[in-house]
């Protein structure tokens, strides 16, 4: 494998300035030297993103990676290091950047393929696609000021993934337009994957970079924290991210307190992997001080990326005990865990029976992996109903 | 220019920029297109009056053309001055009102100054076709000249373009630069023979008590020379100073390397600081 490109020990610096030498009067004053502060955007920086395969950079805000991403496209120059790029590259920074508001959707079509590099040929024969994927063929002959804001991406985007790049750069902009757009979107992304073409994205959709990269750097304060598989990166990143909110997440009176939370598996060993279909067992432990009257124990269950699953409690379920103390023990009993491949966290409380009042409880009380293993698979989502399929044939018309 | 071969479709991205530039300028304003022409005239007509009639200066008779009018003399400095003038104006500002573009997207951004300069060039040439019809009409025989006319437009570009590229990325880091072109413009305005005669500038003169041969500073001022060159070839019909020629080729070179040079060191930082 050659790679696409190639980081070497780029840094990048930003000056932050105090006063700003932008009038004369402040240059005079300051004998030209204007007083700023260096910050490191990046620090020695060094990746090497294969041919061919989809790099993922993650991140929290300011660790660096929307420079790293600008720094790729030449739009900033880094004041160290060295940046190979082999192959055409386009990037989409801001779709419709450029875009002049007195122009038609045509003109703007040209003058954008044009500041990305296409010839007037090359739009020609690409101009219907264009405008048919943006979906904008009635509206190519009006100012682009009237066009909605929706409209306005849909257009850059087609101009910029028409470009047909061998390197394409993506911020944070998988998320364009409605539905309909967005799986038009991902359809390009897939295609453009399987033509062999190299992509980079940054984004904070964790989810949708372990679903989509092959490799992820996860970039922290300007350097390269890890790299390497999207999955371990991922879950690296998220680690972090959680780390606090799993300390600092503890609420409650405490007349009965959470001792753990644990995951079991057919046999009651305790598992932090599990497969799709597996029996399973979320089990709580807890300690109670003194007799709690009809106490209500919760299970809430999400995916890391925050989209909830399901939060069954024993109330719900009629599951009423007159009280509890001293040590013991509640089990959720899943005879098939029915949950797709990813990461998943459970939080857990305890209320009294009226759930006015919280005893204890946690957000993330447990984090788990499911698995696929074997079998056909199933990509949307987070469920699986494993259901059965029948087709029937030359049946009389009913 | 390595940086803007490998660049590719360079010159149809520049032909892009220059038809944004012209299309947007007049779009939604009734008279559109009109303006491009109105403008000039309305200078041309405040100048006239204010300089012939009040002012009574004089135009010199045209040698060979034996042409005298004082309007046709003052447009043959006027549009140049227009096309230099406008250029600076233009291209001052042509990086900051596209920084969502050097911001977002890269190219190579000596293109949004070449691109304001040359729109305005579009504009010029249009002006300089119209001005030869007129001198036609009174009886000056300019055809053949047009073609000198082309090289001295040619020599005026790199001349402005090579202001351009200092001008604009200077603006972006020391946004008084704006400000000084006005100031500069209007200067530039009145110490070159535009709107008089060169002969009406002394040969000396006396400043606090110092000698000083004043002619031959003035002519310093590749302004000068510039007016001079247009004005022999579309008002006297007769093959410019080769002196002038020579003086002005020198300072668009000096200024078109200088520029870029300067351009290229300054444009490193060019997205963090628009």
């Amino acid at each position: 494998m050659t790679a696409a490109i190639v980081i070497e020990d780029v840094s990048k610096r930003y000056r932050l300035y105090h006063e700003r030498n932008q009038t004369l009067k402040g240059a005079l004053m300051r004998r030209g030297r204007s007083r700023y502060d260096e910050f490191w955007a990046l620090r020695d920086v060094s990746i090497e993103i294969e041919e061919g395969s989809t790099f993922g950079l993650i991140g929290e805000n300011g660790s660096g990676k929307s420079t790293l991403l600008k720094c790729i496209a030449r739009i900033l120059r880094p004041d160290a290091g060295r940046i190979a790029v082999a192959g055409k590259l386009s990037a989409l920074l801001e779709l419709g950047a450029g875009f002049h508001q007195e122009l038609t959707g045509r003109e703007n079509v040209y003058l954008n393929g044009a500041i990305l590099g296409l010839s007037k040929k090359d739009i020609d024969s690409r101009f219907d696609e264009i405008i048919d994927f943006a979906g904008l063929e009635q509206f190519v002959d009006s100012p682009v000021k009237n066009y909605s804001s929706g409209m306005y991406v849909r257009l850059g985007f087609s101009v910029a993934i028409n470009v047909e790049p061998d390197i394409l750069l993506i911020d944070e902009i998988l998320a364009v337009g409605d539905a309909e757009f967005q799986y038009k979107c991902e359809r390009k992304f897939e295609d453009l994957k399987k033509a062999g073409k190299t992509i980079v994205i940054v984004s904070h959709a964790i989810e949708s970079i372990r679903q989509f990269c092959d490799r992820v750097a996860l970039l922290d304060h300007g350097r390269v924290r890890s790299l390497g598989p999207a999955n371990d990166v991922a879950s690296d990143y998220l680690e972090g991210v959680h780390l606090k909110s799993r300390e600092e997440s503890r609420s409650g009176s405490g007349e009965i307190q959470i001792q753990r939370v644990v995951l079991l598996d057919e046999a009651g060993n305790p598992i932090t992997r599990a497969r799709t279909g597996q029996p399973v067992t979320f089990r709580l432990v807890f300690s109670a001080n003194q007799p709690i009257e009809q106490p209500c124990f919760g299970f809430s269950l999400r995916r890391i990326d925050g989209v909830g699953v399901t939060a069954p409690n024993t109330h719900d379920y009629g599951v009423i005990p007159d009280k509890v103390e001293g040590h013991g023990h509640v089990d959720y009993r899943v005879p098939s865990l029915p949950l797709l491949a990813g990461t998943y966290d459970v939080a857990v409380s305890i209320e009294d029976q009226a759930r006015t009042l919280q005893y204890d409880g946690r957000v993330v009380a447990l984090r788990f992996d499911v698995e696929w293993q074997g079998g056909p698979s199933e990509w949307l989502g987070v469920v699986t109903f494993g259901g059965s399929w029948d087709i029937v044939d030359n049946e009389p018309p009913s | 220019m390595t940086k803007l071969t490998e660049y590719r479709g360079t010159h149809e991205l520049l032909i892009n920029l220059v038809l944004r530039d012209l299309r947007g300028r007049y779009k939604r304003s009734v008279l559109g297109w009109t303006w491009s022409l109105m403008n000039p005239l309305a200078t041309i007509l405040i100048y006239w009056v204010v300089f012939s009639s009040f002012l009574k200066v004089e135009a010199p008779t045209g040698d060979p053309s034996e042409l005298k009018s004082f309007v046709l003399f003052l447009v043959c400095g006027l549009l140049p001055y227009r096309f230099l003038s406008e250029s600076m104006n233009a291209s001052v500002e042509s990086l900051l009102s596209n920084s969502n573009l050097v911001k977002k997207v890269y190219f190579p951004r000596e293109l949004l100054v070449v691109s304001s300069v040359g729109a305005l060039l579009v504009t010029f040439v249009i002006e300089l076709g119209v001005f030869s019809l007129v001198l036609l009409a009174f009886g000056n025989m300019t055809l053949p000249w047009l073609p000198l006319v082309l090289v001295l437009v040619a020599i005026e570009v790199a001349f402005a373009l090579g202001i351009a590229l200092v001008l604009a990325p200077l603006n972006v880091y020391l946004r008084d630069t704006k400000h000084f072109v006005g100031i500069f413009l209007q200067l530039l305005f009145y110490s070159a023979p535009i709107v008089y005669p060169i002969s009406l500038v002394a040969k000396d003169a006396n400043v606090l008590g110092v000698d000083l041969p004043l002619r031959d500073l003035y002519e310093l001022n590749p302004l000068v020379s510039l007016v001079d060159s247009f004005r022999a070839v579309l008002y006297d019909l007769r093959f410019p100073d080769t002196g002038d020629l020579l003086y002005l080729s020198g300072w668009a070179l000096v200024l078109l390397v200088f520029g870029h040079w300067l351009f290229g060191r300054l444009d490193r930082r060019l997205a963090e600081e628009v």
